[in-house]
């Protein structure tokens, strides 16, 4: 069974004060999510992720297409037992203490009482909020809310965690903290769909990604493979210029400073440059592979006008 | 299902007194309570009649601005906030998070008050000395005020699932004000004939009849209210009430959030 199956789905907004014009939010998103997957949802601003998430969610309709839910229909109310979301950048009754908001959250998602007085002050131990129990949210930073978040998403040990944005707007220890978290959730058996512009985070995560952009599906696969079929260059450094005016026939680039010498080869010329080097006794320093990154990957996907943060 | 309309309905009902919604009771209480000794100075015969309309106009008034202006902000707030996502993400119908919603302002409404009357029966007791079985009359034109109340909360939600704070409360003050006059609308339906009649007619019976429910100054002069007026007054509310709830569950599962 598949933890996650959209069929087709399509949004279009109505635009303009007479509201005639039509604006493309999503076109016929196809999708498969395997259970006990990390998939990450890559795209620049605007490019349908949070669409895609809130369609998932009920929150808005679809003007075509469907989806199931661990093998049941999205819009059963049954299926969000087993699903926890984080909005994009979330925002909770401020007049609420952690506590509060949790307990509430976790009625409403069926849970006894009792459990409830179990979970709640493990889960805030585990966001690391255990000391913040009973201070409103109003006073809490963005940090913290964000820590609320993801503690409310998972409060009732869903099967299926959506997070919009989780990482957004933090600083580099809440990412760190974040991505743990989500570490920790798959170590769980849980399947995790995040959707992010930040692409490290998504290269550190997740086994499968897909890159979304002006609402269209423009490439998915096996984060590794995604970066292997990428590769095609190699950079080679070495000392000594007496193999230099035969590299510059083979190397699409070289670089000389002082005694060391780089240069960078495609690979089908990698083996011929090697002997090369080989032949001329020079001191070989490093052979590395080039252009072997997500940002690579996704950025040919998106064309020249992607909005990248890293 | 019950227990999650109820997790919404106390929600509702504590972020309204922790937004300081019932601070204005302590005003109401002193204010209640200081005019009592003045009127008593102003004018002895008259001082209860005046006593029982001023406050219980107030009480009036105080609630149906509470029953708009937070009525109406209800849903929209929410939606604007963004924290209906957590909420609908969860195995919580749209349908219920309404009825949840409109029943814990409704419980504000009614601790609210009960509040303001506790107050108006001190300031009452403090004038007069005694308690008469007239003045226990006097409770249900209190209870007919909170009727007031449920239906005007149900417009507010229904009009806030379509559109604006700022329209949904000028749609929900106006359906007021035409419902206090509701009875004069009534009448002049049924002098006037032809299509013009129909229309008059028409309207009379979807604006709320409010000039019904204010049975104020009847009790101020210790007319006793009728057990079938209560009756008709009690159904009524609560099939206007439903109707209003029902169209605005009906209009907000259709919605897309933004």
């Amino acid at each position: 069974m598949l933890a996650v199956e959209i069929l087709g789905f399509e949004k279009t907004y109505a635009a303009g004060f007479w509201r005639k014009k039509q604006k493309v939010g999503l076109k016929s998103l196809h999708l498969e999510i395997q259970q006990g997957e990390v998939f990450g949802f890559l795209g620049p601003n605007g490019a349908g992720k949070t669409t895609t998430l809130k369609l998932l969610m009920g929150l808005i309709f679809p003007t075509a297409g469907s989806a199931r839910i661990l093998g049941k229909p999205w819009r059963d109310p049954a299926v969000r037992a087993g699903v926890g979301f984080l909005p994009e950048q979330p925002y909770f009754y401020d007049h609420l203490t952690p506590v509060e908001l949790l307990d509430y959250y976790g009625s409403l998602s069926g849970l006894s009482r009792a459990d409830r007085r179990v979970r709640i002050p493990r889960l805030l131990e585990r966001v690391g909020l255990a000391r913040d129990g009973s201070v409103q949210l109003r006073k809490f930073s963005k940090g913290m809310l964000q820590r609320v978040g993801i503690a409310q998403a998972v409060l009732h040990e869903p099967q299926v965690v959506f997070l919009d944005e989780p990482m957004s707007g933090l600083d580099p220890v809440g990412r760190r903290e974040v991505r743990d978290f989500i570490q920790s959730l798959n170590r769980e058996g849980k399947t995790v769909f995040f959707s992010t512009h930040i692409l490290s985070d998504a290269e550190a995560l997740c086994d499968r990604v897909a890159v979304l952009s002006g609402g269209e599906l423009r490439g998915i696969g096996v984060v590794s493979e995604l970066i292997s079929q990428n590769r095609g260059q190699f950079e080679l450094i070495w000392q000594g210029s007496e193999a230099l005016p035969a590299m510059k026939a083979l190397a699409a680039d070289c670089h000389v400073a002082g005694e060391t010498v780089r240069a960078i080869v495609e690979e089908p010329r990698l083996q011929e440059a090697l002997d090369v080097l080989k032949a001329r006794r020079t001191q070989l320093i490093s052979v590395n592979p080039l252009g072997g990154s997500l940002e690579d990957y996704f950025l040919r996907k998106l064309g020249p006008a992607g909005e990248v943060e890293r | 299902m019950s227990r999650r309309i109820g997790a919404i309905a106390f929600n509702t009902f504590r972020e309204a007194v922790r937004d300081r919604v019932l601070y204005n009771l302590v005003f109401f209480v002193l204010l209640l309570v200081a005019s009592a000794p003045l009127l008593g100075r102003i004018s002895a015969g008259v001082q209860r009649v005046l006593l029982v309309n001023l406050s219980l106009t107030a009480i009036s008034i105080f609630g149906v601005v509470i029953s708009i202006f937070v009525g109406i902000s209800l849903v929209s707030k929410e939606i604007e906030r963004r924290t209906l996502y957590p909420v609908l993400s969860r195995p919580v119908g749209r349908g219920e998070f309404i009825v949840g919603k409109y029943l814990g302002l409704a419980g504000t409404l009614f601790v609210n008050t009960m509040a303001m009357s506790t107050g108006f029966y001190a300031a009452l007791f403090l004038m007069t000395g005694q308690f008469t079985r007239a003045d226990a009359n006097i409770a249900i034109a209190i209870y007919f005020v909170l009727l007031q109340f449920f239906i005007v909360i149900g417009l507010a939600l229904l009009f806030s699932s379509f559109s604006t704070p700022l329209m949904s409360a000028i749609f929900a003050l106006s359906m007021f004000v035409a419902g206090t006059f509701a009875g004069d609308l009534r009448d002049f339906a049924q002098m006037t004939h032809g299509p013009q009649g129909w229309l008059a007619s028409s309207i009379s019976y979807v604006i709320p009849n409010l000039a019904s429910l204010n049975v104020i100054t009847r009790v101020a002069h210790d007319q006793l209210i009728s057990g079938a007026l209560v009756g008709y007054n009690s159904l009524y509310a609560a099939l206007y009430s439903a109707v209003t709830v029902c169209g605005a569950v009906l209009i907000f599962s259709r919605r897309d959030l933004k």
